[in-house]
């Protein structure tokens, strides 16, 4: 505790209240140095501890790795951290001895714990078999022999602002963030700018929110700024509802005090005291990795009453959302954390002006804020540097589905989606054939083939159909059924539509029907099924075209966008569901055709008293038939088979 | 009154119409589920018609209105779990423990549901129970899982 | 200010602030809607109300779209009427088929949408959610089926009734407009009032009917059916029959219903005038012990019921007079049947109501004599049509007749019970006449008539101040109670009446209601009371007789058994 209160003591003094605009004494960078453990006395092992690592067993890693120090009696820290981005090789866990570069090592289930450990710590010596590389670092000698692991093909494109710490530092201390230049430029911010001067460089910047609309950031500040109001609010968007992307997950497990600093620093740009994160209560790490952040920066001063002697208040509060995709939307979030049903309502008003408890209200989500503190330090011009000439910046991607490597990787907006797919993510896994890409999860489309070399920036992706979105990236390959991603997503939607709008309410779900008879078989051969499923087809785009263009809210509005855009690219695949009624992927089980393979039925008449639908005719120990009218594809016969009889196709 | 629910609206004294959401999460927590009893208590504290308190409770995923398992099984149907095929794990839960989503076994052991997103789509396909994270399940690693469980219990 | 839009190439001037849909209304120009409610905030979920909005080439909603400076609207382009229709069909492509039965038959909003944007094909097939029907309640019927979920009774039951026993619950397609618990509205705080069947678009909901029993009971030789009328239909069914709109036709309506075959015909409006002799006297008893005040009305059923569940603890104040439907009832299967010398278990008694909550009240327990109800059945002014309809009577040919004595003669203050106001009103002239022995000099007190939701007097009668205050709409009642338990003390009579306007726009009066339709009945109401001469409830002939013969005094013996009743607190899910 003492330690602990003299690094406060000391941050306090010769950092936080330091403003000599980072210029230190020799001295001060030494001790700045330890506490960024750069500079270390003992060793330190970190841990991967986001949920995924977890999920992938780095909590039996840690265990091990606990058991191992104490029956040896090695006086190392142990450090969890969050998550560096590289899913595919959890779990990871990093060594770093004094003196000598941080390695990493991928794939360290508890069994491989005590050969990593031993030959390390007793022998000083990297065992190159699971290691993905060191950290370059100017204090400590390097690893001969060893990779570095930005040369890495996953790390080497991307350009880290966001998660420039997740899987790096210590995401529960404050010491260390503000050792590596934290929470300075939201004081910087205080004491230099005034709250015009903030929107005004995050407007230079042409930082765009990164939660799928891609509206200008400081534009919409501006918007709020203006507004004449006893309170205003500002509300961080966590509600990552949208399945296949977890970035901001990560972010806050990662580095929860960036997010911090960063609303931090909005709110003091449209003048708000009060700030929300809305959470999905589905992120409990992330919950309570926040939680103690939120509790070590009030410790500091650093949220509270007249901020470090600004005269500047700002106080944080947290919100777990319930589960509801449509609270992404600004005006449902903001009736969901004022207790009521998450349904939108029309704009205008738009929150900016009217929002939380009728108050002008920003909402933000959480990558967009995180980039402040980089923007702040190193300016708008950096900033809009980097990127394209619509697109500033860079943007997080999770990666995900049938590519190599799965995870998160932030790359400068302009890059195309092949580099993204081949060298970083290592191609399609397997040695199968890439065939699409989702992108932007529900609300977006997907990027076949000839598209792959389009930039991703905002513009490009909509030219294409598709939409950033919040930036999931789910790679399929040519066992996926595109008819069936599809449906998966109509079905998505259509559960999550908040139900207010008809268009959204009922298109959507009717859209999923139409799939529906696409997709399953008729328990008859009649024609009336037939007729059904082309007629369902046919309205298909016209019922799509409606929902767009009068859905109250982004949600209905981007709902057909799946369908749509695998329509256009995959049109073949609908007609052969539905006039040839197969699906080539097998992902449609309905579609599949049973039959029963004579010479290996023995006549046992199990098939046929299990059959719900009584398709399979046939006499004691006479081999079985199959009438297909009948059949519904259910599979029961081959489950029930002994002699592998059910020949599907 | 039911005391946890008693000592949780106490915690809210005075609250207005935006704690309904954290209150009927905290009592979902300590209870498993939502109980009439609870929600038309919640009502009461909060000065709201019950109507209210349950249209806000059944438009959110999160909320129960039946007594749990002491397992609670949720099955990621994110799209990279889709993609890798929790469809068919899910399917194979269902034969396995003889439930459909949304229902609780009869010894009263495992529930399953559904959720849009874990956001562990790395792992794909996951599935998560009673908080803890099980990553790229197949058929076989799922019966192992819930046989693991199971043992919980005989210990 | 004023400013310019451009709506399908002709120059509009509109007021700024104003949505699209009211500027375009007010131009002629109908644009269809299902979800908007006037005077309420629009909520923007249905999306009919979607014009073309050539600016960012979007279809905006009108309801909630504000006018602004060089706006250009297409209201009628092939783009936005091809939207509109592919709305309606997304709304019948699951709806039940069952139009040719359906209660709402011809006068459905969804119908004639349907009609309106030529939909002639179901080319959107849907799965039909099954859903039971409610029929836990006596009053109100619904049928979840054919909900759309405009969501305006829910609107409706918040925010004019101040009872949200309603609400959307689920969500997407699942969602349906539920009590708490998806259980009966029985066992919910809703009051009966109807004002959810008012607003509802289509058949989702509707009243329990009493049809059937009446046709028994008119057919039954040994019955004798008699049936009363309240204050408020005479003046709110002549355009229903193709007469002139808010026309008194109470003679005709005398007329009518002898035809069909009830054996008598009676003016509840003569119970009205009852209601006024016990509860001014009552009134000014309270004053005088100063015991229970104010004194709060009870002829509203769906009020009476409120207070039951929501304000147990006003229960005293509440008058113990019972309604007058209630006291003809009552009337009725007593001194009246002496009179004719019919065995009150003969008599089948019916009223006409413009009211849903009428039906509850009729079947409660408080409302029974010795297991015999004061009224057997209560037929809403909608089933009063058809009924009519349903017996073929051409109203254009009836000639007026006058209604059954002894209950059949009535003073234009017991009229007035119809509007908003006119019990207050009614009961200030009998206490003023009774308190000073002479009548007022002007009958009139403006300061209680009128529409508005709250409206208050003080009035000097002799040595007493008297506080009036008179509120419509439980929402607003809610309000003023509020004030009173926080200890307002310069109020000692309230006229409490649910709905909007009272009586006249009551929950059971024909669909289509609009506030000009309201309007045009209170005024109605109120040329009644100018042009007769018989304005106070003491002067009524047959209120004297009945009181001489029968009653002796108010709050007598007699009337005390007969006329008054009390109320308890009431246990629902609120």
């Amino acid at each position: 505790m003492t330690v602990m209160n003299n690094s406060k003591n000391f941050l306090l003094a010769e950092v936080l209240n330091n403003t000599s605009n980072g210029n230190y004494s020799k001295q001060i960078d030494t001790e700045l140095s330890v506490l960024r453990n750069e500079n270390i006395s003992k060793p330190i092992i970190f841990v991967g501890a986001g949920t995924c690592g977890l999920g992938a067993g780095a909590d039996k890693t840690l265990a091990a790795i606990k058991e191992y120090v104490e029956t040896n009696r090695i006086d190392v820290d142990i450090i969890e951290t969050g998550c560096i981005g590289l899913c595919s090789s959890e779990p990871l866990m990093d060594i770093q001895i004094p003196g000598r570069n941080r390695v990493s090592f991928e794939k360290v289930t508890a069994d491989q714990v005590i050969p990593i450990l031993s030959t390390v710590l007793w022998h000083t010596i990297i065992p190159l078999k699971k290691v993905l590389g060191q950290f370059a670092s100017d204090q400590n000698r390097a690893w001969d022999g060893v990779n570095f692991i930005h040369e890495h093909p996953f790390f080497k494109p991307q350009n880290r602002i966001v998660l420039q710490n997740c899987g790096i530092r210590n995401p529960i201390s404050i010491e260390e963030y503000i050792a590596a230049g934290g929470y300075q430029n939201y004081l910087k911010t205080l004491r230099n700018y005034s709250p015009f001067d903030i929107c005004d460089k995050i407007e230079q910047s042409g930082l765009r929110g990164r939660g799928g609309g891609g509206f200008p950031a400081g534009r919409k500040w501006k918007f709020a700024a203006q507004e004449q109001s006893d309170q205003k609010y500002l509300i961080c968007n966590a509600d990552e509802g949208d399945p296949g992307a977890f970035m901001d997950r990560a972010v806050i497990e990662g580095d929860p005090h960036r997010l911090i600093e960063g609303m931090a620093i909005a709110a003091y740009g449209i003048g708000a005291t009060k700030a929300y994160v809305y959470i999905r209560a589905e992120y409990p790490l992330a919950l309570k990795r926040l939680n103690i952040a939120l509790d070590q920066a009030r410790d500091y001063g650093l949220l509270g009453k007249n901020i470090f002697d600004s005269g500047v208040d700002f106080e944080i509060k947290i919100k777990m959302g319930a589960g509801a995709f449509v609270c992404g939307e600004e005006t449902a979030l903001i009736h969901s954390i004022e207790g009521k049903r998450g349904m939108p309502r029309p704009r205008p008003p738009f929150p900016a002006k009217e929002g939380l408890f009728g108050k002008p209200t920003i909402i933000n989500n959480v990558e967009t804020l995180a980039n402040l503190p980089t923007i702040i330090e190193k300016g708008e011009e950096w900033f809009a540097s980097i990127g394209t000439k619509k697109s500033k910046g860079t943007k997080v991607f999770a990666l995900s589905g049938k590519v190599a490597l799965t995870g998160l990787v932030e790359i400068p907006m302009g890059t195309t989606v092949r580099q993204v797919i081949f060298d970083i993510a290592g191609g399609i896994k397997a040695g199968k054939k890439f065939k699409a890409v989702q992108i932007g999860g529900p609300s977006g489309g997907c990027i076949t083939e000839q598209n792959l070399d389009i930039p991703i920036d905002y513009d490009s992706l909509l030219e294409v159909g598709a939409m950033m979105g919040s930036g999931g990236l789910v790679v399929m390959d040519e066992d996926t059924c595109m008819v069936d991603v599809a449906k998966f997503f109509m079905d998505f939607i259509q559960r999550e539509s908040c139900g207010k709008c008809i268009p959204c309410r009922e298109g959507t779900r009717r859209m999923l029907e139409i799939l529906e008879d696409i997709t399953h078989k008729p328990n008859n051969g009649s024609s009336h099924h037939a007729l059904r499923r082309f007629k369902g087809i046919t309205q298909i785009e016209k019922l799509a075209k409606v929902i767009k263009e009068t859905s109250l809210c982004g949600l209905g509005q981007t709902a057909p966008n799946p369908v749509l855009s695998t329509l256009k690219w995959f049109r073949h695949e609908y007609e052969e569901h539905i006039f040839e009624r197969i699906c080539r992927a097998g992902a449609c089980t309905d579609l599949r055709t049973f039959t029963i393979d004579v010479d290996k039925c023995v006549g046992c008449m199990l098939c046929v008293k299990k059959c719900p639908t009584s398709a399979i005719i046939g006499a004691k120990k006479t081999p079985h038939f199959i009438v297909q009218d009948k059949c519904i594809s259910c599979g029961s016969c081959e489950q029930v088979c002994k002699f592998d009889a059910i020949v599907i196709n | 009154m039911n005391e946890q629910t008693k000592k949780i609206l106490n915690k809210y004294l005075h609250a207005d119409r935006d704690s309904l959401i954290p209150i009927l999460q905290e009592i979902q927590e300590s209870e498993g589920w939502l109980s009439e009893s609870s929600l038309t208590e919640v009502g009461r504290h909060l000065n709201m018609p019950v109507s209210k308190v349950y249209g806000v409770a059944t438009f959110y995923n999160q909320f129960r209105f039946q007594p749990q398992g002491k397992f609670h099984i949720q099955v990621c149907r994110g799209t990279a779990c889709h993609v890798l095929g929790s469809a068919t794990v899910l399917q194979e839960i269902q034969k396995a423990l003889k439930i459909k989503v949304g229902e609780t076994t009869k010894d009263g052991l495992f529930s399953l549901e559904i959720v849009a997103c874990i956001g562990t789509c790395g792992l794909a396909p996951v599935i998560n129970i009673n908080g803890n994270f099980h990553a790229g399940v197949t058929t076989e690693s799922l019966s192992e899982i819930i046989e693991s469980y199971k043992e919980k219990i005989n210990i | 200010m004023s400013i310019t839009i451009n709506v399908n190439g002709n120059k509009i001037e509109a007021k700024a602030g104003e949505t699209v849909l009211n500027v375009l209304s007010d131009h002629g120009i109908k644009v269809p809607t299902l979800c908007h409610l006037k005077n309420m905030f629009p909520t923007g979920s249905c999306r009919m109300c979607v014009v073309e909005h050539k600016n960012t080439d979007k279809l905006i909603t009108s309801c909630s779209a504000i006018v602004e400076e060089g706006m250009e609207i297409l209201t009628h382009s092939p783009r936005v009427t091809e939207a509109r229709k592919v709305i309606v069909e997304l709304l019948l492509s699951n709806h039940p088929d069952d139009c040719l039965y359906c209660v709402r038959n011809g006068n459905c909003e969804l119908q004639g949408l349907s009609q309106e944007l030529c939909v002639t094909e179901r080319r959107i097939q849907g799965r039909r959610n099954k859903l039971p029907i409610d029929t836990s309640s006596v009053s109100i019927l619904r049928d979840p089926e054919k909900c759309i979920l405009c969501g305006r009774c829910v609107r409706v039951c918040e925010e004019i009734m101040g009872v949200a026993c309603i609400d959307i619950s689920k969500r997407g397609s699942q969602s349906i407009v539920s009590t708490a618990f998806d259980k009966g509205l029985n066992t919910s705080s809703c009051v009966n009032c109807g004002q959810c069947i008012m607003v509802c678009p289509t058949g989702a909901l509707t009243e329990q009917s009493h049809f059937a029993e009446i046709k028994e009971a008119l057919s039954d030789p040994n019955k004798k059916v008699v049936i009363q009328y309240a204050p408020a239909i005479s003046v709110s069914v002549a355009e229903e029959f193709g007469l002139e709109a808010g026309k008194d036709i109470a003679g005709i309506m005398n007329a009518a219903l002898r035809k069909i075959g009830f054996d008598y015909v009676f003016d509840t409006s003569f119970a009205a005038d009852l209601t006024i002799m016990e509860e001014s006297s009552e009134l000014i008893k309270r004053i005088t012990e100063n015991k229970n005040l104010p004194l709060i009305t009870s002829c509203c059923p769906a009020w009476v019921k409120y207070a039951e569940e929501f304000v147990p603890e006003l229960i005293p104040n509440i008058s113990s007079c019972k309604s007058p439907q209630q006291m003809a009832g009552a009337i009725i299967k007593s001194y009246f049947a002496d009179k004719v010398h019919i065995k009150k278990e003969d008599i089948y008694s019916v009223s006409i109501m413009p009211c849903t909550a009428k039906k509850f009240e009729g079947q409660r327990e408080e409302m029974t004599n010795k297991g015999i109800s004061d009224v057997d059945a209560v037929l809403t002014t909608r089933e009063f049509v058809k009924f009519v309809k349903l017996f073929g009577i051409n109203m254009h040919e009836m000639q007026g007749e006058t209604a059954d004595s002894p209950l059949g003669i009535r003073t234009s203050a017991g009229k007035l019970f119809g509007a908003s106001g006119g019990v207050a009103e009614a009961a200030i002239r009998t206490a003023y006449h009774t308190l000073t022995g002479s009548e007022l000099v002007k009958f009139k007190i403006p300061e209680i008539r009128g529409l508005k939701g709250q409206k208050e007097t003080q009035l000097q009668i002799g040595d007493l101040k008297i506080g009036v205050a008179v509120v419509n709409g439980l929402a607003n009642a809610k309000k003023l109670l509020d004030e009173i338990k926080a200890g307002r003390k310069d109020i000692h009579f309230i006229e409490i009446m649910a709905c909007p306007g009272g009586c006249v726009g009551g929950g059971g009066q024909p669909i289509n209601l609009d506030e000009q339709a309201v309007k045009d009945r209170i005024q109605s109401l109120y040329r009644i009371d100018d042009t007769e001469s018989i304005k106070v409830s003491h002067k009524n002939p047959d209120v004297i007789i009945l009181y001489n013969e029968f009653l002796g005094k108010p709050l007598g013996k007699k009337s005390h058994e007969l006329l008054h009743t009390e109320y308890q607190k009431r246990d629902v899910i609120i």
